[in-house]
């Protein structure tokens, strides 16, 4: 079981979240200028790097918040709360 | 308006254990409405529940309460959305009580942590309640989905047969 500390509930069981993927993912500021590649780029690359990951999760089965958090992909240990 | 007689609570004809160590009861149609923004009356602290006369106003997130009122109870307020039908009550008590709960909730439940004046959104036996503490006896409310009362009713029933 993995505890994630939610910034307003405190410290609750995994299963009461959903994974929200990489955090700070910006909407482009023009995207009718886009290309096709720049738009497939935007929409489904992102990073996917081995050590500390700034990601989004939403706390589902609680106050049902989005929140920014940093995780070690290597070890699962959430680094940082965030909001 | 709800016409009177064809009124039925989820667990109307469900059975409810009660013994020695545990009791349980459904409180039936309770005034619910769900208020965001600045609200006019008192805020509880975060996972907190405050007074406002006969009514409760139970926190869900920032900026967002739930204000429960006996059934019949009427209010207006802005920001607020009635969602009485939303959910039923099934009030847990006796001495065993955080003993069933502890079987199927991963939070602390223990009086250090969590007590009267207390509660928690969170899922009871992978279902989704409000867990509210009114007392310390102990006494637990748990508000759940009615779609989801039937189940928790019979897991609660299973849970608490030890202790009957």
């Amino acid at each position: 079981m993995l505890l994630i500390r939610c910034p307003w509930c405190g410290e609750r069981e995994e299963t009461e979240f959903h994974y929200g993927g990489q955090a700070h993912v910006a909407y482009p500021p023009d995207p009718e200028a886009m290309t096709d590649a720049e738009w497939a780029e935007y929409l489904f690359f992102r990073d996917n790097p081995k050590g500390v990951f700034a990601e989004r999760w939403v706390h589902s089965a609680g106050c049902r918040r989005w929140f920014n958090t940093l995780r070690d992909t290597v070890t699962s240990e959430f680094v940082e709360e965030a909001r | 308006m709800t016409v009177e007689s064809l009124r039925r609570s989820p667990l109307a004809d469900h059975p409810l254990v009660s013994g020695s160590g545990v009791r349980l009861v459904e409180i039936p149609f309770l005034t619910a409405v769900n208020v965001q923004g600045a609200p006019g009356f008192p805020t509880p602290p975060a996972s907190g529940v405050a007074a406002w006369g006969e009514r409760s106003v139970l926190w869900l997130g920032p900026e967002e309460w739930l204000v429960v009122g006996p059934d019949g109870d009427t209010f207006d307020l802005p920001g607020g959305v009635d969602v009485s039908a939303n959910r039923t009550t099934i009030e847990l008590s006796g001495p065993n009580a955080r003993d069933v709960l502890e079987k199927g909730c991963t939070l602390d439940l223990h009086p250090r942590a969590f007590g009267a004046g207390r509660c928690a959104q969170t899922t009871l036996a992978r279902s989704q309640v409000l867990l509210w503490q009114t007392s310390n006896a102990p006494v637990y409310r748990l508000m759940v989905r009615g779609s989801f009362a039937h189940y928790l009713a019979d897991w609660l029933t299973d849970a608490a047969q030890e202790y009957l």
